[in-house]
């Protein structure tokens, strides 16, 4: 009746795991900013990774579509698998990878060309449009999918850096859905965005949901909250407790995580 | 437990906690105050407890309004979130104690202008038994005891057992007398109020567990008696109700 809830396993999602990471280490030069991290990211479910700044969640994220590859000092070890296919393996081709794994940042940075030209880069690189008229319709689609179709329809050709901070944000997970991703990694997307511009992309979040596996960095707990159903602290390189997100935040099993989420000191 | 980082946040989280020792303290007197009126027949000390049940509604009323800026102000999480929805379950089952208290008392005022009934100890017995679950409960709230809140949850089963019987005694003394029955009717509510201000304080030990493990008690409570159904045929005995 009074059993102490930190020794019973944390229930593991019911869903079939998207991404597999086993064991993972990450150096930047002698720092070890990742110890030993092991986590199923279940398809179709939003899977939110909160910490203190420096607690290496971003760095984790990084890993998923191997963004950390671009930092010449970072090394990273074990094993993580995009459907049991090893990213990490040597014929894995990383243009491809992101165009599976795709990622939207912290700040918007939309490319300063049309909002059309933006969608429109992706699927050009990839050569997923077979001409003019396709292209239109997987620009419309992305759009319509980002909740940002309405806004733009009649200006297209306008550039994406002239839209609101909120509407560039959308326009960013646009074209990160233009290339049909699998997943959607998001490294702090609402941490530049004021409170209406973030319900439209936490809504938008909540859609994306049913098609797409997500990853959503961010230290509005909140937010965390709201969005996910799963939810992942990390603390000093390490991964803590992962857990249905109602359960993190009405009962954690870890005092770090309590520490952490009712604001006391660690 | 380490302070919050917002020191006026602990500030608040501490007041609501004070509120509710308050309120427990002031309805565990209740409840003491309205036993007394009955056993010594006095309508004086029973009007002042009718009276004295307002403070315990405002006291709920300073609950409510603390749980609720703390929800909008500092969106609670974890313990904390625990601590300050138990608080409110907490204080609405005190001010429903507070209220049978003040039935009892009230009805207290009538039983003294009437000839007494004897009815042995069973009555005290049960204000005994409900006043110690009451304070215990207390107590284990003060203490963040969950073994202790556990025991009063179990305990109610006395409590039932208690009421099911000075059931089946105040109806042999109604069948026996038919001058008893307005008195004996008095009598019976009375034992229900008791038995029911020990269903709330099982109601605070099930929000204390909750506060402190993070989920409900779920075991089904044990029952003591079911004197509400019991059965009495005119002419049988009472040890055949």
């Amino acid at each position: 009746m009074t059993t102490n809830p930190a020794t019973e396993p944390a229930p593991a999602s019911a869903r079939r795991a998207k991404l597999t990471a086993s064991g993972v280490d990450v150096f930047y030069g002698p720092k070890h900013a990742i110890k030993k991290v092991s986590i199923d990211i279940a398809e179709r479910e939003v899977v939110a990774f909160i910490g203190p700044s420096g607690c290496g969640k971003s760095t984790f994220l990084r890993c998923l579509n191997r963004m950390n590859d671009t930092i010449a000092a970072c090394r990273v070890t074990g094993d993580i698998r995009l459907d049991r296919d090893d990213i990490y393996a040597p014929d894995v081709d990383v243009v491809q990878l992101r165009a599976r794994v795709g990622m939207v940042f912290q700040k918007p940075n939309p490319f300063p060309k049309s909002i059309y030209d933006n969608v429109a880069y992706g699927p050009r690189i990839h050569g997923l449009a077979g001409s003019k008229s396709e292209l239109d319709g997987i620009v419309e689609h992305a759009l319509k999918g980002a909740a940002l179709w309405k806004e733009v329809a009649d200006r297209l050709d306008s550039p994406g850096t002239g839209l609101s901070g909120g509407q560039q944000q959308r326009l960013c997970i646009a074209r990160a859905i233009a290339v049909s991703p699998e997943v959607i990694l998001m490294d702090e997307p609402c941490s530049a965005l004021d409170p209406i511009a973030t319900a439209h992309v936490e809504e938008l979040i909540d859609e994306l949901r049913a098609r797409y596996t997500i990853v959503i960095v961010t230290h509005n707990m909140q937010q965390a909250a709201r969005v996910s159903q799963r939810t992942a602290f990390f603390h000093l390189g390490e991964l803590v407790e992962e857990n249905d997100t109602s359960v993190i935040f009405t009962n954690p099993r870890d005092e770090r995580t309590q520490g952490y989420i009712t604001g006391r000191y660690g | 437990m380490a302070s919050h980082i917002v020191k006026s946040y602990d500030e608040q989280l501490r007041k609501l906690n004070d509120t509710l020792v308050r309120m427990g303290g002031v309805v565990e007197s209740q409840i003491s105050a309205a036993m007394q009126a009955l056993t010594r027949r006095d309508p004086d000390l029973a009007l002042a407890t009718v009276a004295g049940d307002a403070r315990v509604d405002e006291l709920e009323r300073q609950v409510d309004e603390q749980v609720v800026t703390l929800l909008a102000l500092r969106q609670p999480m974890a313990s904390d979130l625990r601590l300050v929805v138990g608080s409110l379950r907490i204080a609405s089952d005190l001010e429903r104690m507070a209220d049978y208290a003040k039935n009892v008392a009230k009805r207290s005022v009538a039983l003294s202008q009437m000839t007494p009934v004897s009815i042995a100890a069973t009555l005290p017995r049960m204000g005994r038994v409900a006043q110690e679950m009451v304070k215990d409960v207390l107590d284990a709230y003060v203490a963040r005891d969950v073994d202790k809140a556990v025991a009063v949850w179990n305990r109610d089963e006395e409590l039932d057992a208690l009421h099911a019987s000075l059931f089946r005694e105040l109806v042999t003394h109604m069948m026996e007398d038919a001058r008893n029955i307005t008195p004996a009717t008095h009598l019976l509510f009375i034992a229900k109020n008791l038995e029911r201000i020990g269903d709330h304080a099982t109601n605070v030990a099930e929000a204390i567990h909750f506060q402190v493990v993070g989920r409900m008690l779920s075991d089904a409570r044990p029952k003591g008696g079911e004197a509400s159904v019991a059965v009495v045929v005119p002419g049988a005995t009472a040890g055949d109700a």
